[in-house]
């Protein structure tokens, strides 16, 4: 007897255990999926977060008028006179080799900065002053303390001759950091200092308002006839099907789609946010149509009794009652799905959005390039100050993506059901 | 009762109404074969809309021929059986126009299984990591939990996989590597191990969002009955729950698969272009759709074997997804009407 | 089509005519059928009251005088229904010219979720019977004071219709209904939803409403039927079993069934 009772509570107790082991399965398995996530973002705002900070160094310029003729300011060799005045701050090196490296302190564009600066401020002129300018991006990361100094100087971009000049310039208070406007502002960059994403970023708001002129309007049409009016045969069901596995098709393939069809076959011109966006609406459709015959399907049958009741025609009655019911939700559906698109890169570089755009496109018509492909293009460049950037480029994109995403979340809240 | 209703109501029977009818009321003919409004601005408007639905199908009629078109022009250069069968891909650009065969090999064994393999590693962290948070999600997290982790999974869901790539190619394949180096394994810098496991981790939400509604849908008058028994709530899902929605979790598992096989930028930045053809995971190998990217960035001859080779290879995948996505969403709207 | 109209119309005039006539009807669903040869003559200004256990075919009947059934894919109807002597199921008609002229008053309250003003106003706005907006105005008002309403949302007429309570939604469907100048209305237990005093103010304004208009009710209260009905139609499983003046149905029932539902023995 006494056997049978243990009997059973050995069992109970393998029983408990069983149960508390099942509840930490799962447990562990939402543990480790958000451990990924937060050491993902973590790892990538942790990388990103100094691009916001750009440091500039400042060398005394001699601008006399034998240096720099007033009249002809953009006949002067701005470059070889930063030259002169950086040899002049140094003036114990002598090696040629010493000297390359001394220009290298200062970001490649130097020349043309002290260009602008001159004309944003003629005063300028006549005098010899302190100015300030970009530093290079081995240098703007070794100022940020990005650099490991413990490492053999074999393994680093930055030797320990640099090194002490900027000790040096540091101490007599000639570096400076401050926001990193340029990042926002400039467009790619074969310098990292001067890389920036402002021309991927208007890339992706061209591609993204071409996505959304084609892909919203069709979609919510073709989610009305098919929720509101298609009649339940094989024709609908067959749409219907054919939709559900347009949402699961890779995207690359609607890549091969635009190249084989947009660009070969209609020749639209490659490289531009017009193709791109044509690629991506019609990515998106699906998910819209999906979306917004969900939100159709939830706006109780009265609501259409009601009108076709007192003689409103189904038309009349679906669009002015069932759709604006409806309506929040398929925006809310619409944004996820622009979301969506906003963060696909590969079809993109199968129309050749993955050229090298320096300049900020004007137009859908003119090669672009857009975010998520700039970020791809980054993560691929070898200079260890793109990492950075990679990063960073990655942070802008997770904010507009957050930000849509609180939008459609704010639109659900507000239009809650309320029929 | 009602007779003294009827009493009262005695009066109004009578046959013609007791106040005269208003003008407002009489004014209108009883006209039932026409309306006011327009029908042609309607039927305007019905044909564009069904319009707007044919777009779907033209899409798929658009994606079929793009790629089997091409696909034909490659296999008149390159036949199928070597394609299908051919175990070395090298695809060259020819460097002179009278260069003779110097197109290269193409064979797309090692791409396939290259695909496989990474794909099957990303299953095996995406299936018990999804489904387990599915389950605990829907048997176990409180109101408050689900509502604070469902949203966070749908994060991991929403990153862009551009994103994932990065991570897999700067820091966890790193990260192998070194680790391997520690215990004494050769571990590729280009690794199927990284890019399969961030695979994994991008496809837990995907799987366990379907599951989760898959495991909602089973009715709770099954659960009572195994509860009511005295079963323990591990051994309800395990003996009662799975089984039942076993058809739309293996849905929602060829689903995930499907979307392993088709990730593109994760397996371009961190699984590389090597065409091994090897079942080790920690050597490096290539996928269909790193391949088509490679074959179609950067300068590119419309016509040469190597361009019209991405497309055979598009094709393939469309064919393989399609297969399985069609086989999932049958899967899983036979078990929702079960249900239903 | 002039000529049709005016005989329609002069049709009216005479008082033995019944407003609609419905002769063998059947409508099934699917495979199932849910009436079974019904032939019916309807008056016109008058309240008729359709009453039955449930499931009988009353509201498929009621859903049949203003093709609503059409909307339900698997049924059809075959039969006759005439209206004004014109065969309502007739090749030429437009049933969104037919619903015009059929209101329908519904079960629960469903006021569409927009201003008070713009419920009453959107029939005539789309059937185009105003022409300016002071004629809109005086036709709101006009169909809010015939369903008593109006003094209770004069001053709110901007309000969302869904903050009302039910029995004055249920009033505002009425006046939705009226604004668009139906002959005929067709209402599917109106009352089912509201408490009693609600109920007692919609059945006094059905009576107010016969002097304009024919109406049809499906009411599951035998009270209700007594009411405010001059004629009653007892149906039961898919079959009319007996029609006539409410008062011969309810003091001497000619047929078991009549006697047994009104007595509550069955339903
Ligand atoms: N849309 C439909 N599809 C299939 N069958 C239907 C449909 N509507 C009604 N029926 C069937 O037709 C028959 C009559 O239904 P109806 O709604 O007319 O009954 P009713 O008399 O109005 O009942 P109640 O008093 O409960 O409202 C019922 O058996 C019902 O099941
Ligand atoms: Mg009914």
């Amino acid at each position: 007897m006494t056997n049978m009772f243990t009997n059973t509570s050995l069992l109970r107790k393998s029983r408990a255990a069983a149960e508390l082991r099942f509840r930490w399965f799962g447990r562990i398995a939402i543990g480790i999926s958000l451990a990924f996530l937060f050491i993902m973002v973590g790892s990538i705002i942790n990388k990103g977060k100094s691009v916001l900070i750009s440091s500039d160094i400042a060398i005394i310029i001699d601008l006399g008028p034998n240096q720099v003729d007033p009249n002809n300011i953009n006949q002067t060799g701005f470059d070889a006179l930063i030259k002169r005045s950086l040899r002049a701050t140094f003036p114990e090196i002598t090696s040629r080799s010493d000297k390359k490296k001394l220009y290298g302190l200062l970001s490649a564009d130097m020349g043309f900065e002290l260009q602008k600066q001159i004309i944003a401020n003629p005063n300028l002129l006549g005098i010899s002053q302190k100015l300030w300018f970009t530093a290079s991006d081995d240098v703007d990361l070794l100022l940020k303390g990005s650099v490991d100094l413990t490492t053999q100087e074999g393994d680093r971009r930055i030797s320990n001759l640099e090194i002490n000049w900027i000790a040096k310039l540091k101490k007599s208070g000639n570096t400076r950091s401050h926001f990193n406007k340029k990042f926002f502002m400039n467009g790619d960059s074969r310098e990292p200092e001067l890389a920036g994403i402002l021309s991927a970023l208007v890339g992706s708001i061209l591609t993204l308002s071409v996505c959304f002129f084609v892909s919203f309007p069709i979609a919510i049409l073709a989610a009305i006839y098919l929720e509101e009016f298609a009649p339940k045969n094989k024709i609908s069901s067959f749409i219907e099907v054919n939709i559900n596995n347009l949402a699961a098709v890779p995207s690359i393939v609607f890549g091969l789609l635009g190249l084989a069809l947009l660009l070969n076959v209609f020749g639209l011109p490659r490289s531009t946010p017009l193709v791109g966006g044509l690629v991506l609406s019609l990515m998106t459709l699906p998910t819209i149509i999906i979306a917004a015959r969900a939100s159709l399907r939830s706006v109780p049958p009265s609501i259409r009794e009601a009108a076709l009741g007192m003689g409103a025609s189904p038309i009349q009655a679906t669009f002015h009652h069932v759709v604006p019911l409806a309506l929040p939700g398929i925006l809310t559906g619409t944004i996820v799905g622009m979301a969506q698109a906003l963060g696909e890169t590969a079809p993109l570089l199968m129309i050749g959005m993955v050229a090298f755009i320096a300049d900020v496109p004007s137009s859908i018509i003119e090669p672009a390039t857009a975010l998520p492909v700039q970020i791809f293009l980054w993560a691929d460049a070898s200079e260890r100050a793109f990492l950075e950037k990679t990063s960073a480029a990655i942070m802008v994109l997770l904010v507009f993506l957050i930000l849509m995403n609180l939008l459609a979340i704010l639109l659900r809240k507000k239009f809650e059901k309320r029929f | 009762m009602i007779a003294q209703l009827l009493e009262s109501n005695e009066q109004f029977d009578v046959d013609s109404p007791n106040m005269p009818n208003e003008a407002v009321t009489l004014s209108k003919p009883f006209n039932i074969t026409t309306r006011n409004s327009s029908n042609i601005g309607e039927y305007a408007i019905k044909f564009i809309m069904v319009a707007c639905s044919m777009v779907a199908i033209a899409v798929t009629v658009g994606i079929v021929f793009s790629l089997f078109f091409e696909s034909i022009s490659f296999f008149q250069r390159v036949s199928i059986s070597e394609f299908l069968f051919g175990t070395k891909w090298s695809p060259q650009t020819a460097l002179r126009a009278d260069q003779v065969a110097a197109e290269g090999s193409f064979g797309a064994v090692p791409l396939i299984t290259g695909t496989l393999l990474i794909s099957f590693i990303a299953m095996c962290v995406a299936t018990p990591l999804g489904l387990f948070s599915a389950i605990y999600l829907s048997e176990y997290a409180s109101r408050r939990a689900r509502n604070v982790i469902k949203p966070l999974l749908e994060i991991l869901a929403g990153i862009p996989t551009v994103v994932y790539g990065f991570f897999a190619a700067l820091t966890v394949a790193p990260m192998l590597r070194s680790t391997g180096e520690n215990i004494g394994l050769n571990v590729s810098s280009e690794s199927a191990l990284a890019a399969g496991l961030v695979m994994g981790i991008m496809i837990i939400p995907l799987i366990s969002s379907l599951s989760d509604d898959v495991i909602n849908a089973v009715p709770q008058s099954l659960r009572d009955a195994s509860l009511g028994l005295g079963s323990t709530n591990s051994e309800t899902i395990r003996k009662v729950v799975l089984p039942a929605a076993i058809p739309g979790i293996s849905g929602s598992l060829l689903l995930g698969a499907s979307r392993a096989i088709g990730e593109t930028m994760i397996v371009v930045m961190a699984a590389g272009l090597a065409a091994n053809l090897t079942a080790n995971p920690l050597e490096a190998v290539t996928t269909i759709t790193a391949q088509i990217v490679a074959l179609l960035t950067g300068d590119q001859e419309f016509d040469s074997a190597k361009t019209l080779s991405a497309f055979a290879l598009g094709l393939l995948l469309f064919i393989v997804t399609l297969i399985l996505n069609m086989i999932s969403l049958k899967i899983v709207n036979k078990y929702r009407e079960q249900y239903d | 089509m002039e000529i049709k109209t005016d005989a329609i119309n002069s049709l009216k005039l005479n008082k033995n005519t019944p407003i609609i006539q419905a002769k063998n009807v059947d409508v099934f669903y699917g495979y199932k059928q849910a009436l079974d040869n019904i032939s019916l003559d309807i008056p016109e200004n008058k309240v008729t009251s359709l009453i039955g256990p449930s499931g009988c075919g009353k509201s498929t009947f009621l859903r049949c005088i203003n093709r609503m059934n059409d909307l339900v894919s698997i049924c059809r109807v075959t039969g006759e229904i005439k209206i004004f002597n014109q065969d309502i199921y007739a090749q030429e008609v437009d049933v969104v010219a037919l619903r015009a002229n059929v209101g329908m008053v519904f079960q629960k309250p469903n006021p569409f979720p927009k201003s008070i003003y713009e419920n009453v106003a959107y029939g005539p706005k789309i059937h185009r019977l105003s022409s300016n907006k002071s004629d809109m105005d005086e036709l709101v008002e006009w169909s809010l004071r015939k369903a008593g309403l109006w003094e209770e949302v004069k001053d709110r007429l901007n309000e969302v219709a869904t903050g009302l309570s039910g029995g004055q939604q249920q009033r505002l469907c009425i006046a939705r209904a009226i604004a668009v100048k139906p002959r005929v209305i067709l209402m599917d237990e109106p009352c089912s939803a509201l408490d009693p005093i609600a109920t007692a103010i919609i059945e006094e304004l059905i009576d107010e409403l016969r002097n304009n208009f024919s109406i049809i009710i499906v009411t599951h209260s035998m009270q209700q039927a007594a009411r405010v009905s001059q004629r009653t139609a007892f149906f039961h499983m898919g079959n009319l079993v007996e029609s006539g003046k409410t008062k011969n149905i309810f003091t001497s029932p000619k047929d078991e069934r009549t006697q047994n539902y009104i007595t509550g023995r069955i339903g």
